[in-house]
């Protein structure tokens, strides 16, 4: 059909400049969190009503080399895991890569083994492989209630471990955990590869320690001991939520029953991920009485910097993370106790 | 080869639509393609009330497969600009120069597809000029408010009134005892998981409009369709409305929404197919909503508990235009079933509607008009009244019960209740529930320091409207219809005013058929949706179907089984008044050798019909219910609270419903089950809010909270059955019976479990942090 034959196609011009367009940009941008919340200038923009994508270059590598390559000459590409949060920011125009690098068809970033005091897990591991893994299900319970945790199981179906990792989102529930393991994050790069460790991974909302031509390829985490045990404890509106505020725990017991190790970091009460270093060098050669705890989850609470929104004020939010400490230490320790 | 059973009253026939929706075969708007078809996308504005200064559309002309981009000038050439609502307001379809709320559209633009059209709205470039913003109503009734309206003198629209207010004041003044709350009912939206959309279809040859849509009440939409377009040329005849299988209505699907209008302007210039469909956004941000009523509610009583009189004052918030949907004379829908359960001599109730900066609406969201609103406040009021006087709940609501014996019972708002026995229900869900225990494990628990609840709710529903002297939409009264043929061959096609979104109709429709003509039901298709060929009605909400078009099933099926035992007189040369019915046949009486069934009496009527008779075996009926119906049931639910995070968990939840006969008891079930997670929902998670700057929270279900199976309990249901005494077959409604009566049951569960810190109320949603910030008011909460 020709465009000039319809009747309204006259479109009123006026002088004045237009009013700058409510783009919210880039997913990077830092106030934006939790995509679902699309309004975070409190006012939304024609482009974030849209559920249809702008169009954009796809690439599929088949080697971790060639993703490299193209990472190295398209700066503005994003990389697709699971797609689980790119693709609805990109359904929403929030996101607008001109490239997608989609790292499904490299065949080997998928594996959980253990091996040399390590638990290593390839970035394109799914979470729901994670999910029904006997060896973390039997000695990683801290990963398993987690996993458990992220999303629903569709979206786990396709989700990754090193998507919700480089994705960075403070609402993300793998960063804390990671924290609370000391567990090393693997990036490749031109030049080989690097380790960096989850504390000092997170840099800002959406925002890592990666180089733009770098992929996240393995997440390494120490093997427990003897008398070691975790716990992800999440508070969440419905199924599916983000957390309104989550605490990882990480614990490793001496033999006569004081605390040897603590790993102790909080899920979206901040712009990244928290440890809660305060409370852990608390716990630290005591014994895991309830005092001890309930002093400790003080302090985690005051590490906390939650924001008032739909999830909650500041102020409940900063209590929950002290209920949620306590708990989450409460099962940790008896899961070390038990095994 | 074995007779097929008839399946009708009471059979738990399995539901014969389910057959194409469980292959994924059901056919939803957006699964239709037509040849040549284009698509529409809407430009929405990000600003709850603003000058438009200028739309430039340059940039989006000239994006590869956009055709079109309209705005309200472009329709004001054919006066289209502008729409009446169901409540003969009036609400833009695309706005000349201002907008009122938050995602109203600004323009529309056409493309080859539905990605095209989205780039095409991406790049038109609109310049407002932002204009004072009014969402709180109690706001927008002081003086020196924002205007909402430039056509209007304030943003007051109107006020209704019922029952006597003089006898009303004097009881409350020589009353023993009074309570009183201010109850807000949070706005929410159905959230059908299929958005609303259509496919206009303009055949230029024939000037005649298909327009395939998302309707729940096809007949009246082409009436209002024609009565906007008919200056144009586009009169009712021309006009066919085709509803496909629709994804959920809810009562959202009812009124005619701006994007219906832009797709039939734009199909008609183009003279291609033109396609509409939101997505989820624009379909949370922009439909219609349902509830928004804040309520100042008032109850008196004597010292022993007795009540005797009520007066509830409310502001509805109605958004920028009164877009309800309720019967014409009744602007707040039939709030004046107040009263409820409960012998009032005295009551009376106010409604004012207001404009604010907030989307067009006041649906009766799963709810027979305005009847939750109604519902809720009268049983948390009735909580309050009980502790007030020391009284048990339970003991509370068997005390002030209309009684069995007072039906059909005149309230003092005016209705007739037809049936019921609420003291029957409730004592059953008591006995389900194990209420004494229940309340002995609480005063123990208390003791701990732990914090249950048990809250009831005793609702009466007042559905089916309605009665031809009361009931009418923009005039069109109330009934609704049902036509059916029999074919020579026994079996029968049928076809109905209203039209099913799930409730089930094809099943149901066909069990009333079967019971009246002892045809098979699995013998008789159903139709509906289709305006070319349907009888008129006024369609599926307010629980109405059954009690108006189920009613008609069975006044065409009497009018047929009247003309059969005509033909069977004849068929036996015996006299018409000789011959008995027994369920699927005419015999001579003492004769039951002497018989000859519907099948061949089908048969007869086109092979060997009397002579001086017409030909054929069909009747149709158009029936005016001489009254509404009054379901009813009582819900316990049993609630724990998390004195550390606030959390609301329910344990229990058990619902007894009477809806008098039931026609299908599975699909009742089914009714029953998914009423009471849309009535779980607003109780417990779901709201849309908005800032002060009008911005919309609560547009997609990251923030506005559906509940899933996760979340709710497991249901347990109990049911006693009261028939109507004036329906055909003495049903009930029941769709909307659960959504209705179990947020107060969960309300008043969790006010029960902080009773004793001195809490006396709490809105819905009730949501951890709303708990958690209460325990901590009061000293309980607990930071471990």
């Amino acid at each position: 059909m020709d465009k000039t034959e319809l009747p309204w196609n006259n479109p009123v011009v006026e002088a004045n400049a237009s009013a700058p367009a409510a783009r919210l940009g880039q997913y990077a941008q830092p106030p934006l969190r939790n995509f679902g919340s699309i309004d975070p200038y409190n006012r939304i923009s024609r482009e974030a009503k849209d559920m249809i994508p702008p169009p954009f270059e796809y690439q599929a590598p088949t080697s971790v080399s060639e993703a490299l390559a193209l990472l190295g000459k398209n700066p503005e590409a994003k990389v697709l895991a699971g797609g689980q949060s790119l693709i609805p920011l990109m359904r929403f125009r929030l996101a607008s890569p001109a490239m997608l690098v989609d790292l499904n068809r490299i065949g080997d970033l998928a594996y959980i083994k253990e091996g040399e005091g390590w638990l290593r897990i390839g970035a394109m591991t799914r979470e729901s492989d994670l999910d029904q893994s006997d060896l973390i299900a039997k000695k990683y319970p801290l990963l398993a209630d987690t996993t458990h945790v992220v999303a629903d199981p569709l979206v786990r179906n396709l989700s990754t471990l090193g998507g919700n990792l480089a994705h960075a989102d403070p609402a993300n529930d793998h960063p804390a955990t990671m924290i609370a393991y000391r567990a090393q994050i693997v990036a490749t790069g031109p030049k080989g590869e690097r380790t960096i460790p989850a504390s000092e991974f997170f840099k800002g909302p959406f925002e890592t320690a990666l180089a733009p031509n770098e992929l996240l390829t393995e997440i390494r985490i120490p093997a427990p001991g003897k008398g070691s045990g975790g716990a992800y404890v999440k508070m969440e509106r419905k199924v599916g939520d983000f957390a309104t505020a989550a605490v990882a725990v990480q614990v490793s017991l001496a033999k006569d029953g004081t605390l040897e190790r603590v790993g102790i970091a909080l899920t979206n009460v901040g712009l990244v991920p928290i440890q809660a270093s305060a409370a852990e060098k608390a716990l630290t050669g005591k014994k895991p009485d309830d005092a001890v705890l309930r002093q400790a989850a003080d302090l985690a609470a005051k590490a906390a910097k939650p924001e008032s929104d739909a999830r909650g004020s500041e102020e409940y939010k900063r209590a929950l993370v002290k209920t949620l400490t306590v708990r989450a230490l409460r099962k940790a320790v008896a899961r070390a106790q038990g095994g | 080869m074995a007779a097929v059973a008839i399946q009708g009253l009471g059979h738990p026939r399995k539901r014969v639509e389910d057959a194409r929706f469980i292959r994924g075969k059901g056919n939803y708007i957006d699964d239709m393609k037509l040849p040549g078809m284009l698509q529409v996308d809407i430009v929405r504005s990000p600003y709850a009330h603003a000058k438009i200064k200028a739309i430039r559309t340059d940039k989006a002309l000239a994006v590869p497969g956009v055709l079109a981009v309209i705005t309200g000038e472009t329709l004001k050439q054919y006066n289209v600009h502008n729409m009446p609502t169901l409540m003969s307001d009036t609400q833009m379809v695309l706005p000349l120069d201002t907008v009122k709320y938050q995602f109203q559209e600004v323009a529309a633009v056409l493309g080859t597809d539905r990605y095209t059209a989205a780039d095409g709205v991406a790049a038109v470039e609109v310049d407002y000029e932002p204009l004072p913003v009014v969402v709180d109503p109690f706001k927008a009734l002081e003086p020196g408010a924002p205007k909402v309206r430039d056509d209007k003198e304030s943003n007051h629209i109107w006020h209704w009134e019922w029952g006597d207010r003089a006898a009303a004041d004097k009881a409350f003044d020589a009353a023993e005892v009074t309570v009183k709350e201010n109850i807000y009912i949070p706005r929410i939206h159905v959230a059908s998981i299929e958005t609303c959309g259509c496919v206009a279809q303009w055949n230029a040859t024939e000037g005649h409009l298909t327009l395939y849509m998302t309707t729940q009440a096809p007949h009246a939409i082409r009436t209002v369709v024609a009565l906007i377009t008919g200056h144009l040329g586009l009169s009712e005849e021309k006009i066919r409305i085709v509803s496909p299988d629709i994804g959920g209505g809810f009562g959202g699907k009812v009124p005619a929404y701006p994007g219906y209008v832009i797709a039939v302007a734009l199909s008609i210039v183009t003279g291609a197919p033109v396609k509409w469909i939101e997505d989820r956004t624009e379909n949370m941000a922009a439909d219609s909503f349902g509830r928004d009523y804040h309520i100042s509610a008032e109850l008196a009583g004597k010292k022993d508990g007795t009540l005797t009189a009520l007066r509830f004052k409310t502001i509805a918030d109605h958004g920028y235009t009164d877009a309800a949907a309720n019967p014409s004379k009744m602007p707040a829908g039939l709030f004046h079933i107040a009263t409820g359960s409960y012998d009032f001599k005295n009551a009376f109730v106010e409604v004012d509607g207001v404009y604010t900066n907030k989307p067009p609406g006041g649906i009766a969201y799963r709810c027979s008009f305005r009847v939750t609103e109604a519902v809720h406040t009268i049983e948390r009021m009735a909580d309050l009244m009980a502790h007030e006087v020391g009284l048990d709940p339970a003991d509370f609501r068997m005390k002030n019960f209309i009684k069995p014996e007072q039906f059909p019972y005149k309230s003092a708002l005016g209705w007739e209740y037809d049936s019921g026995n609420y003291a029957g229900a409730l004592q059953k869900a008591m006995d389900m529930v194990g209420y004494k225990e229940l309340r002995k494990e609480q005063a123990e628990k208390r003791k701990r320091g732990e914090f249950m609840g048990i809250g009831i709710s005793s609702f009466t529903e007042i559905v089916g409207a309605g009665p031809s002297k009361d009931f009418d939409i923009l005039g069109l009264k109330m009934f609704d219809s049902c036509e059916i043929r029999v074919h020579p061959t026994g079996k029968a096609i049928a076809r109905f005013g209203t039209k099913s979104q799930g409730q089930g109709h094809e099943t149901t429709y066909a069990q009333i058929l079967a019971e009246e003509l002892g045809i098979p039901a699995d013998h008789i298709k159903i139709e509906e949706g289709d305006t070319d060929t349907a009888p008129y009605g006024l369609g599926t909400y307010a629980s109405r179907s059954t009690p108006t078009a189920g009613a008609a099933a069975a006044m065409a099926a009497r009018k047929v089984r009247a003309k059969a035992k005509k033909i069977a007189a004849h068929l036996l040369e015996a006299a018409e008044e000789d011959l008995q019915w027994e369920q699927g046949k005419f015999f001579v009486k003492g004769s039951p050798d002497r018989a000859k069934t519907i099948q061949e009496i089908a048969f007869a009527a086109y092979t060997n019909h009397p002579q001086g008779m017409e030909a054929g075996l069909e009747a149709v009926s158009y029936y005016d219910p001489p009254n509404l119906t009054f379901p009813f049931g009582s819900y316990i639910c049993v609630v724990d609270i998390d004195r550390g995070t606030g959390e609301v968990k329910v344990r229990r939840f058990v619902a007894v419903d009477d809806c008098g006969v039931r026609i299908n008891p599975m699909i009742v079930e089914g009714q029953i089950h998914g009423g009471l997670a849309m009535g779980f929902a607003p109780a417990l998670m779901e709201e849309i809010s908005y800032d002060e700057n009008g911005n919309i929270h609560g547009s997609n279900f990251t923030d506005y909270l559906l509940p899933t199976a996760v979340e709710t309990p497991k249901w347990e249901t109990g049911e006693t059955v009261t028939p109507s005494p004036h329906h055909p077959i003495g049903a009930k409604g029941v769709g909307e019976s659960a959504t209705v009566g179990a947020p107060a049951a969960i309300a008043n569960a969790v006010v029960d479990a902080l009773w004793h810190l001195g809490v006396r109320h709490v809105d819905i949603p009730i949501t951890p942090p709303k708990v958690w910030a209460l325990l901590k008011e009061h000293g309980a909460a607990l930071e471990e």
